[in-house]
């Protein structure tokens, strides 16, 4: 690598800096804009090698998002240009969506706490669906009532209830409300329409 | 929400969101939609900058008020006096829209004789029974008929035998006087009503001078009419009350008075809080109603066979005559083979709700220890839930708890946190790491009926899984548990059909089969002959169609077309309407009741105004939007009433709501609110004033849960002097932990606050940043103080009134911290909803901060 002289650094200094070239004409928004730094800049979406559609999961106004991942980690997600909704614009939370899903925070592992303990403990997945199907047959088959004591049917148990759906997809509400009204008889089942 | 449900017909956002920007007025009221929706908020700036005026009415001036043309101030809780205030002016000034109104409204209907409003009987209406704290509905009706409500629940309470009376709708058109002489026709009775909502009575129960309230009302009724249309926008702001119900009925009364709905710029935008909260009602994760707002059957009502259930909620005329199709069609598809007729397609395997099993009594039902195993899925309660020290204490009583988030929220952590003793609390808790759309795919249904795809872009990390892979799992497993059963109980957990492919090494449920089901297809035990079905009027209720959700039917329409996900946008020369940009419920139709759009015989009200229109020659509506009505019904059609005409046979052509039991916008609610036909002012149930438009002091049918952890302030309590109510900011969330838990969220509102006006401030010598305690009888928490002229006090009937504002994000887990607000607020509700009232409690304010 040669060594530049001042006066290199000078006329190159003079020839990336913004301010005469506008003074000469050239566009601020444009011409003038660009330096060697901003040419070798390269869209950080060029390295993508998938990309899908989102919706925001915030609120309700229901932005579209486009996510983009490379060697299956994301690496981008931004609005969707297409969306009549959002025209490619995100609202503060909307734009946090790649920090909600990197977020340094998230749990990678069920954890478990046993009765009357002070610490969390990690568990299998599979132990932690075994012994919670378990549960909820044993709370079910304790407190499911076919009949009140006047022969009224009403065939649910009040043991057993669920609280979300508002921040679930309408398929994994659905399912919710299947299994746990349609199958397992619970009647408390509310989600946040009402917070 | 019933509130339109109950006036025209569907509980949901009339119009598109885009469709604010071809409004020629905007009123936002309960809402700060600039911070709280600002996306959707692009579409007030973009109509404005196309001459709209923009308004804004909130106890706080926020960035909408900043960039609205006017801002009114009102007290938290008085929204129903300023809304009357505006249909009092609309009638006594003559500015309804007359062709629109009397045609398309029951403005014309004729009351019972013994009806008696709320201005006779000083703030009650003729039906009350004050031993049961509750209306009779009889003398609510039309006059020698009885109306079915068009929510979820159609029967309702009468002492008649309803519905042989509800009948009578299919013998002869509903009584009516389009000369609007009769003295119980619905615009005398509402004259009356409202007549005491006095320009100067406003100002004395809001606190808005009521010069301010006049050019509200003078710029809402310019810009509407054949040329022109307003829009409302309104969100929590307006929900979150012991009279919310009520308040958005107001709203809707003027839209319907004016002509605003139905049409290009004009309607109600209902803005709501979280991703799919709309698809979450839809497909309800709710205790009250089967998926596409069928009724959950209830052990009290006359629902104890099919037989019962389908006559009683079947109403006679309407749309909602298809009631029965609707449910039978997703017995099927929940019970498959085993639902047959012999066994009433395993109606009887269905539970049975015994009263109000919704949020506020299921966290009281935690704390008395009757509800032993609680699932938790994305949701907060700890931060969240009315009382929520209350909450998080009840929490201890349980025997297990299962929490599915991505962090581990306050309401995983209660048993450690604060004064909690481990040691003495048995309760069994998983924290199961979950995954995010993006990881999954799956669909939304946001604020305006608009129901869109997202996919599977990564793998979510570890072990988290979608909601869909722990339900499908659980399910499977639950059902080995069971599979050698005989015991009749179990019975609905064996039937229940759950064939859903899996795949991958995770073995992840497809969820476009879930969805597939939720559409509905033709009936076969075979899944490989089954056909997707593409419009709910294709299914029948002998057994031969399947459907998950009818209203959602046209989401996937054929085996190989997901219209969800369809990504289409009209051109900037389309017509705006975007029918090929996902799938909007019911059948793609993107603005509600669009018949309306049109005039009585079927054309445009005016060039400016055109969404949908009669086609003469092709004998069919035609538009830019799918018509909301019968597409080959003429404008003139009139029912042969010889014939007693049922359902859809018994609505004339020029009835653009389909889905109420005459066709018309009911300014007059005869049946399904159960706080009274007409929305009547009551103070928030802690308030700092007496009421003074009536004797009756709060709404009487509403919600309270007594108990000493849950007591409420008295009328003018001198402890507890400050309004307080509760709001969100723009870069938090809801209970706060997909965004307290994010850095770049975290670091812009890094900390709770509470905003106090400068004037009272002074009074107790507070500053800007100096810790305050708040303290109600629910509890005490302390933070920072914002000292701000955002908030100002009010003149209240001769009474200065301070308003202190918190937002009720902050909790103590994540980067963003701060004392829980709902540890202030209490547990009582709206009578229809069982909403809490988090947007106007009182408080008491000190400077200091808690021992603890």
């Amino acid at each position: 690598m040669t060594r530049r002289t001042i006066a290199d650094r000078a006329r190159g200094f003079l020839r990336e800096w913004s301010i005469p070239r506008q003074i000469a004409g050239q566009s601020h928004r444009d011409e003038a804009a660009r330096s060697s730094l901003s040419r070798d800049l390269r869209p950080r979406l060029e390295e993508a090698d998938t990309v899908g559609t989102g919706i925001c999961p915030y609120c309700a106004v229901g932005c579209a998002q486009r996510l983009y991942a490379r060697d299956g980690r994301l690496i981008h997600v931004e609005g969707d240009p297409r969306s009549p909704i959002n025209q490619g614009t995100l609202c503060p939370k909307g734009a946090a969506t790649f920090g909600l899903l990197t977020s340094p925070q998230r749990l990678q592992h069920v954890l478990y706490r046993a009765p009357h303990a002070d610490r969390w403990e990690v568990k299998p997945l599979d132990w932690a669906m075994d012994r919670i199907a378990a549960l909820v047959k044993r709370t079910r088959d304790e407190t499911f009532v076919r009949e009140l004591p006047d022969g009224t049917r009403v065939n649910h148990t009040l043991g057993l209830a669920s609280l979300g759906g508002a921040t679930l997809d309408n398929e994994e509400n659905y399912l919710i409300k299947k299994f746990f009204s349609g199958g397992l008889g619970m009647v408390w089942i509310e989600n946040q329409a009402r917070v | 929400m019933p509130s339109l449900g109950a006036t025209y017909g569907r509980g949901a956002a009339t119009l598109p969101q885009w469709d604010v920007a071809n409004a020629d007025a905007i009123l936002i009221m309960g809402s700060n939609m600039a911070e709280s929706h600002p996306i959707a908020y692009r579409f007030v700036l973009q109509a404005k900058q196309k001459g709209a005026t923009v308004m804004h009415a909130d106890p706080r001036f926020t960035r909408t008020s900043a960039m609205a043309d006017l801002y009114a101030p009102v007290r938290a809780g008085s929204d129903i006096a300023f809304l009357g205030g505006i249909i009092r002016h609309i009638l006594e000034n003559d500015l309804w829209f007359r062709e629109y109104a009397l045609h398309y409204t029951n403005l014309a209907t004729i009351i019972d004789e013994r009806f008696r409003g709320a201005d006779e009987l000083d703030g009650v209406f003729s039906g009350w029974d004050e031993e049961g704290r509750r209306y009779v509905y009889d003398s609510w009706q039309y006059e020698g008929m009885t109306v079915p409500s068009s929510l979820a629940e159609h029967h309702v309470n009468t002492t008649e035998s309803f519905n042989d009376e509800t009948k009578r709708l299919s013998h002869a058109p509903v009584p009516q006087d389009l000369t609007l002489e009769h003295p119980n026709c619905v615009y005398r009775i509402m004259r009356r009503h409202y007549a005491r909502y006095t320009p100067e009575m406003v100002e004395r129960v809001t606190g808005c001078p009521a010069d301010v309230f006049l050019k509200v009302c003078e710029a809402l009724t310019r810009n509407s009419g054949r040329e022109r249309t307003a829009t409302i926008c309104y969100a929590v702001g307006w929900t979150h009350h012991s009279t919310g119900v009520q308040i958005i009925r107001a709203a809707a009364i003027i839209q319907a008075l004016l002509g605003n709905v139905g049409r290009p710029g004009g309607g109600i935008l209902a803005l709501r809080g979280h991703t799919s909260i709309q698809g979450s009602t839809d497909i309800p994760t709710l205790y009250n109603m089967l998926p596409g707002y069928l009724p959950m059957p209830h052990a009290y009502k006359p629902h104890d066979t099919l037989k019962d259930y389908l006559e009683i909620e079947e109403t006679p005329t309407g749309w909602w005559s298809n009631f029965p199709k609707y449910a039978v069609s997703l017995f099927r598809a929940w019970y498959g083979d085993a639902a047959t007729p012999g066994n009433d397609w395993g109606y009887d395997w269905l539970p049975r709700i015994v009263g109000d099993h919704s949020q506020l009594p299921l966290t009281l039902a935690v704390r008395d220890g009757i509800i032993k195993g609680l699932f938790v899925m994305g949701q907060n309660p700890v931060v969240g839930s009315s009382n929520a020290g209350m909450v998080r204490r009840g929490l201890a009583n349980l025997e297990w708890m299962v929490v599915r988030d991505f962090t581990e929220t306050e309401t995983a952590a209660f048993w450690h946190h604060g004064d909690a003793r481990p040691q003495d609390i048995a309760t069994e808790v998983f924290l199961m790491p979950c995954t995010f759309a993006g990881e999954k795919a799956g669909s939304f249904t946001n604020t305006h009926r608009l129901v869109q795809w997202h996919d599977a872009v990564v793998e979510g990390p570890g072990d988290s899984r979608s909601e869909l892979w722990f339900m499908h799992h659980l399910a499977l497993r639950v059902k080995a548990l069971y599979a050698g059963s005989t015991d009749p109980k179990d019975a609905p957990v064996r039937h229940l059909t759950w064939d859903y492919p899996v795949r991958g090494p995770k073995q992840e449920p497809d969820a476009e089969a879930v969805l597939k089901e939720i559409n509905g297809y033709t009936w076969a035990s075979d899944p490989a002959e089954r056909r997707q079905i593409a419009d709910f009027k294709d299914l029948k209720d002998d057994g031969s169609t399947a459907c998950g959700c009818w209203i959602y039917c046209g989401a996937f329409p054929a085996d190989d077309h997901n219209k969800t996900r369809d990504r289409t946008p009209d051109g900037p020369d389309g017509p705006g309407t975007h029918l090929n940009w996902a799938f909007a419920w019911p059948s793609n139709r993107r603005t509600l009741n669009n018949r309306a759009s049109a005039d009585p015989d079927g054309k445009p009200w005016s060039e400016r105004k055109r969404l949908l229109w009669w086609d003469a020659e092709q004998e069919r509506w035609t538009g830019h939007d799918e018509p909301d009505f019968p597409e080959e019904k003429p404008p003139h059609f009139e029912p042969d009433w010889d014939s007693k005409p049922t359902g859809m046979d018994a609505i004339t052509g020029n009835d653009p709501f389909i889905m109420i039991a005459d066709g018309k916008a009911s300014l007059f609610v005869p049946s399904g609110l159960k706080d009274g036909p007409l929305p009547t002012h009551y103070e928030p149930l802690e308030s700092p004033v007496p009421n003074p438009l009536y004797k009756q002091q709060g709404n009487p049918t509403a919600k309270r849960w007594e108990h000493d952890d849950n007591e409420l302030h008295p009328i003018g309590d001198p402890a507890h002097p400050y309004v307080l109510t509760t709001y969100r900011l723009t870069e938090h969330h809801s209970g706060g932990a997909p965004t307290r838990s994010v850095p770049t969220t975290a670091e812009l509102q890094p900390e709770g606050f509470a905003e106090i006006p400068p004037e009272l401030a002074a009074e107790l010598g507070i500053t800007t940043l100096d810790w305050v305690v708040l303290e109600t009888a629910r509890g005490a928490i302390e933070t920072r103080a914002l000292v701000t002229e955002r908030l100002r006090p009010f003149v209240i009937d001769g009474r200065r009134v301070h308003q202190i504002g918190m937002p009720w994000h902050y909790g103590w887990h994540g980067y963003a911290t701060g004392d829980i607000a709902n540890v202030l607020t209490a547990c009582v509700g709206d009578p229809n909803t069982s909403m809490h009232e988090n947007k106007a409690l009182t408080c008491a304010l000190r400077k200091g901060r808690l021992a603890r």
